[in-house]
C-alpha cells in the first residue's frame, strides 16, 4: 500500500502546492491587500467547477477513450428548466431542484444508450448529445431571463467568516466521493475497469452496469452545477456551462488523477480548481492582456503537470 | 573461468536487487557455443530476472557481463544485446499487438527498407514459422491481438529466430511451451535441437521438467537467486533435478495420485453447455464436485467455452445450463487477469469485494487478512502483500489470480489453462487444494495444454475445430486417445 499511497499523494499535492505558490505571488505583488477577498471568491467559483470535475473525474478514470463532453450543455439545460419551472418562486424551489436532477438523469441515460446501444465511442456520443441537449436548452427556455428564487440565490451566495456555505456543502460533497471512489464497491469497480476492462468483466465486475452509472453521476452532478450556478449567477443563460468543458477536464489531469484510466483523486480536483482560478486572477492582477493570459494559462497547466510526473509509463 | 573461443556469453556475480527483494544474489553462468542450456528452479528463483540481465532489457546491480571475451559490463543493453546476436523469447509477451505479424517481425530487423518490405518481412517470418511450427495455420497479415496467446507464443518464437544482417549466437527462451499444446511444444523442442546442432545456442526455461531432461545437453538449477548446480543433462534423473531445486513435496507420478471414484449420477447437473458448431458428439456436461478437463489441440475452442459459460453465468442467461457463481482463472494474465496499478492484496480481493463491505464500506482489514490468508496457502512469494503485483515473478503472479478464484464464493471455477508459468512444487500443491475444493462440493473446468494434469479430471472432453468431439472418463484416459481425437478428420 506504501508505494501506491506514496505516488497517488504525489500527484495530487502539486495542484495545492501550485495553488499556494499562484496566491503567494497575487498576494506579494498587491503587497498582502485583499488577499482573503482573493480567496474567499476562488472557494465561490472553484465550487462549481469541483462539482463537474468530480463527475468527470470518474468518467475519465473508466479507462482511455471515456469522457463527458455533455457536461456544459447540461448545465445550461439544467439551469432554463430549474429556473423556468421556478420562476422566481420560494415555493417551487423543490421542485424546481427535482426537474433540475430529472434532467441530469434524462442525460445521462441519453448517452449511455449511444455509448452501450449504438456503439458510438464515448466522446462522439457525449459531444452529439451535447447538440441535442443545447438544442433542448434553447428551443426550451427561449429569452431567458428569469431570477432565481431569493432562497436559491441567498443560499448560493451566502458567507460564514468570508467562507462560502456552498463551498463547505462541496468540500463535504468531495470528501464523500472520495469514500465512494476508494472504499465502496462502485468505486473499486471504476478504479478496475479503467486499468482492464476485460479483466474486470473476468472478475466478476457488471463492467455495463458500473458504466452506466458513471455516465449518470456525471450527468447529475452537471445538472446540479447547472442548478446552483444558476442561483448564484442570477438567472440561467445558455452559455453558463461553456467554459465547464476544458476546466472539467483540466482540473481532474492537474488533480492527479490518471488519462489512462483506473487512478483517480478527488482531493486533487479542489486544489486544481482554486489552482485554476487564482492562476487566471494573478494574471489580472500583474495587468496581463487576454492573449498573454491565454499563453501564461497554457504554460503554466503545461508547467504542473510535468512538475507532477503525470502518468507513470503505462504497459 | 577460461574463456575459451567457444563461450559466447558469460556472466560473473551477478546481482540484482528490487528493493528488499534479491532477485539476484551473485549469479555465475556461462553458455558456450552450440549448446541448450536448460534453466530450472521455483517461481521466484531468478530465472526470468536473469534473462533480463541477459538480455538488456535490466541492468545488473553488480557483476560483469562478457560477450566473445568482451567485457561489455556499464554498457550493456538491449540494442548491445542485439549487435552480439543475443535473442530473447520473453514469458510476457513483447509483441505489438495493433500490429501484424509482417510488422512486428519487421520491428526486428531495420535492414528490412525500401519497396516491398512489408511482403519480405511476412515472407521471412512465415517462412520460419513453417520451419518450425508446420501447419501453423498464421499468415503475415493477421494482427497479433487476434491471435490467440499460442499463436502469439509462435509468432514470437518464430521471429527470435529470423535473421538478416545481424549475427544470431542465443536465444533464450523463457517457457516457450506454456503456452504451447503437446504437438507444437514437441515441433519446436525438436527445432531447437536442430539449431543447436548448427552451433547456435539456446537457454530453455522451462517448469516441465521431462522438457529439460530430454532436450538441455547442461542443466543449470536456480534457488533463491543463486546458481545452486551445474550438470550436464544426462548426469540428472527427474528425482535428483527435483531435490537440486529444494522441493519438499515428494513427487510421486500424478497418475497414481488418488484412486478416483466415479462421481458422476451421484449428484446434480451444474453445467450443460454445447459449443457453438453444432459438431457435438456430446455436450459438455458437468455435476457438482466433478473435475471437468478441456483437452485438445491450443485453441481449438476450450477458452470460447469457457467464456461461453462465464458470460451465460454472469448474465442470467438460460442456456448453455449454469447452476450457481462462477470465477475465472485467467491463463493470459496481462489481458484477462492482472490489474497492473494494483498491490497483491487488492488483485486478490477483487472477486471477493462483496463478502467484506461493512455497512457499505469495503473493510481493509478484512482485505488485508483475506490477502495474507491466501499468501499463506498458495504460497505468493513476497516480503509484503501490500507491494504492487508487477513485483512478483510470473508464475506468483498466477497464483494470485489462482487465490482470487478460489477465495471467492463461486461454486464453480473456470480455468484457462491456468498453470502457466507455475513451478512443478506450486502445481502439485494446487492440484490437492482443487481436489480438496472438489470433495467440498467445488466444480471444476479445467482446460490445460498439459497432458499430466488431464489426470487429475474425473471426465475429459477432447475438442477440435471448436466442437466438442470426445468425452473420456478417468479410466479410458490416455495421450494416444487424446491425440487421436485431437487429429481425426483434420485434413
Amino acid at each position: 500500500m506504501t508505494f501506491v499511497k506514496t505516488l497517488s499523494q504525489k500527484a495530487w499535492i502539486w495542484s495545492f502546492v501550485g495553488m499556494f505558490a499562484v496566491w503567494l505571488a497575487t498576494a506579494v505583488y498587491t503587497g498582502g491587500k485583499g488577499s482573503a477577498d482573493v480567496l474567499t471568491a476562488a472557494l465561490s467559483f472553484a465550487t462549481f467547477t469541483v462539482i463537474v470535475g468530480i463527475g468527470q473525474m470518474f468518467v475519465i478514470t473508466t479507462g482511455p477513450g471515456n469522457v463527458d463532453l455533455s457536461i456544459p450543455s447540461t448545465i445550461s439545460l439544467s439551469g432554463a428548466v430549474a429556473m423556468k419551472i421556478m420562476d422566481g418562486s420560494n415555493a417551487m424551489l423543490a421542485i424546481g431542484f427535482a426537474a433540475s436532477m430529472g434532467c441530469g438523469v434524462a442525460v445521462g441515460i441519453f448517452n449511455y444508450i449511444l455509448i452501450r446501444v449504438l456503439r458510438i465511442p464515448p466522446i462522439i456520443a457525449t459531444l452529439s448529445s451535447s447538440f441535442l441537449i443545447l438544442s433542448s436548452a434553447i428551443a426550451y427556455g427561449r429569452g431567458l431571463k428569469i431570477k432565481p428564487p431569493p432562497l436559491l440565490a441567498d443560499f448560493t451566495t451566502a458567507q460564514i467568516m468570508g467562507i462560502p456555505v456552498l463551498a463547505i456543502v462541496i468540500i463535504l460533497l468531495a470528501a464523500v466521493m472520495g469514500v465512494v471512489l476508494n472504499r465502496t464497491m462502485y468505486g473499486r469497480s471504476v478504479l478496475a475497469i479503467g486499468q482492464n476492462m476485460r479483466a474486470a468483466w473476468l472478475a466478476g465486475i457488471n463492467v455495463e452496469r458500473i458504466r452506466f452509472f458513471t455516465y449518470l453521476l456525471s450527468a447529475v452532478l452537471a445538472a446540479l452545477c447547472g442548478f446552483l450556478l444558476s442561483g448564484f449567477s442570477g438567472g440561467a443563460s445558455l452559455n453558463m456551462g461553456q467554459e465547464y468543458l476544458l476546466a472539467s477536464i483540466a482540473v481532474v489531469v492537474i488533480g492527479g488523477t490518471s488519462v489512462a484510466g483506473g487512478k483517480a483523486n478527488v482531493a486533487g480536483i479542489w486544489g486544481a480548481a482554486m489552482f485554476m482560478f487564482l492562476l487566471v486572477t494573478m494574471l489580472n492582477t500583474f495587468g496581463a492582456s487576454a492573449g498573454i493570459r491565454l499563453i501564461m494559462t497554457g504554460l503554466i497547466i503545461v508547467a504542473v503537470i510535468t512538475i507532477a510526473g503525470g502518468d507513470e509509463p503505462q504497459r | 573461468m577460461n574463456a575459451s573461443d567457444k563461450t559466447i556469453v558469460s556472466l560473473t556475480h551477478v546481482a540484482k536487487h528490487f528493493g528488499a527483494v534479491r532477485a539476484l544474489d551473485g549469479v555465475d553462468l556461462t553458455v558456450t557455443a552450440g549448446e541448450c542450456l536448460g534453466l530450472v528452479g521455483h517461481n521466484g528463483a531468478g530465472k526470468s530476472t536473469l534473462m533480463n540481465v541477459l538480455a538488456g532489457t535490466l541492468s545488473a546491480d553488480k557483476g560483469t557481463i562478457s560477450v566473445h571475451g568482451h567485457d561489455l559490463s556499464g554498457r550493456y543493453s538491449v540494442s548491445t544485446a542485439g549487435e552480439n546476436g543475443i535473442r530473447c523469447v520473453f514469458q510476457e509477451l513483447s509483441l505489438c499487438p495493433n500490429l501484424s505479424v509482417a510488422e512486428n517481425a519487421r520491428i526486428f530487423h531495420p535492414s528490412l527498407t525500401g519497396f516491398g518490405w512489408k511482403r519480405r518481412a511476412g515472407d521471412m517470418i512465415h517462412a520460419k514459422l513453417d520451419e518450425i511450427f508446420p501447419g501453423h495455420g498464421i499468415t503475415p497479415d493477421d494482427v497479433v491481438a487476434d491471435l490467440s496467446i499460442g499463436k502469439r507464443q509462435m509468432v514470437e518464437i518464430a521471429r527470435a529466430f529470423t535473421t538478416t544482417n545481424a549475427p544470431l549466437h542465443l536465444v533464450i527462451l523463457d517457457e516457450p511451451t506454456s503456452s504451447l499444446d503437446a504437438v507444437t511444444s514437441g515441433q519446436l523442442l525438436d527445432f531447437v535441437r536442430k539449431v543447436v546442432g548448427s552451433g547456435i545456442s539456446c537457454i530453455l526455461i522451462s517448469h516441465v521438467l521431462g522438457e529439460v531432461l530430454n532436450y538441455a545437453d547442461r542443466i543449470v538449477v536456480m534457488k533463491d537467486g543463486l546458481v545452486v548446480a551445474s550438470k550436464p543433462g544426462s548426469d540428472f534423473t527427474r528425482d535428483t533435478l527435483v531435490a537440486a531445486m529444494g522441493n519438499v513435496v515428494e513427487v510421486e507420478e500424478i497418475k497414481d495420485h488418488q484412486a478416483f471414484e466415479a462421481k458422476r449420477g451421484q449428484t446434480e447437473i451444474v453445467i450443460e453447455a454445447r459449443s457453438d458448431t453444432a459438431l457435438d458428439s456430446v455436450p459438455l456436461v458437468a455435476h457438482r464436485g466433478e473435475i471437468i478437463g478441456l483437452a485438445g489441440l491450443a485453441s481449438h475452442g476450450q477458452t470460447t467455452m469457457l467464456l461461453k459459460i462465464y458470460d451465460a453465468a454472469m448474465r442470467n442467461k438460460r442456456t448453455p445450463k449454469v447452476d450457481g457463481p462462477v470465477a475465472l482463472v485467467a491463463g493470459d494474465r496481462q489481458t484477462d487477469g492482472v490489474f497492473h496499478l494494483w498491490s497483491i492484496s487488492r488483485n486478490v480481493g477483487v472477486r471477493s469485494l462483496r463478502r467484506m463491505v461493512k455497512r457499505g464500506l469495503i473493510d481493509p482489514l478484512a482485505e488485508a487478512a483475506l490477502g495474507r490468508e491466501w499468501q499463506e496457502r498458495i504460497k505468493i512469494k513476497t516480503p509484503d502483500m501490500d507491494d504492487n503485483i508487477l513485483s512478483l515473478s510470473g508464475g506468483n503472479q498466477q497464483k494470485a489470480l489462482f487465490a482470487r478464484a478460489l477465495a471467492s464464493d463461486a461454486d464453480i471455477i473456470l480455468m484457462d489453462d491456468p498453470m502457466r508459468g507455475v513451478d512443478i512444487g506450486t502445481k502439485l500443491e494446487v492440484y490437492d487444494l482443487i481436489r480438496d475444493e472438489a470433495a467440498q462440493g467445488r466444480t471444476f473446468l479445467w482446460y490445460t495444454t498439459e497432458m499430466d494434469e488431464l489426470y487429475n479430471c474425473d471426465h475429459t472432453y477432447v475438442f477440435r475445430d471448436g466442437a466438442i468431439v470426445a468425452d473420456l472418463t478417468r479410466d479410458a484416459l490416455s495421450e494416444e486417445k487424446i491425440l487421436q481425437s485431437s487429429f481425426q478428420e483434420s485434413a
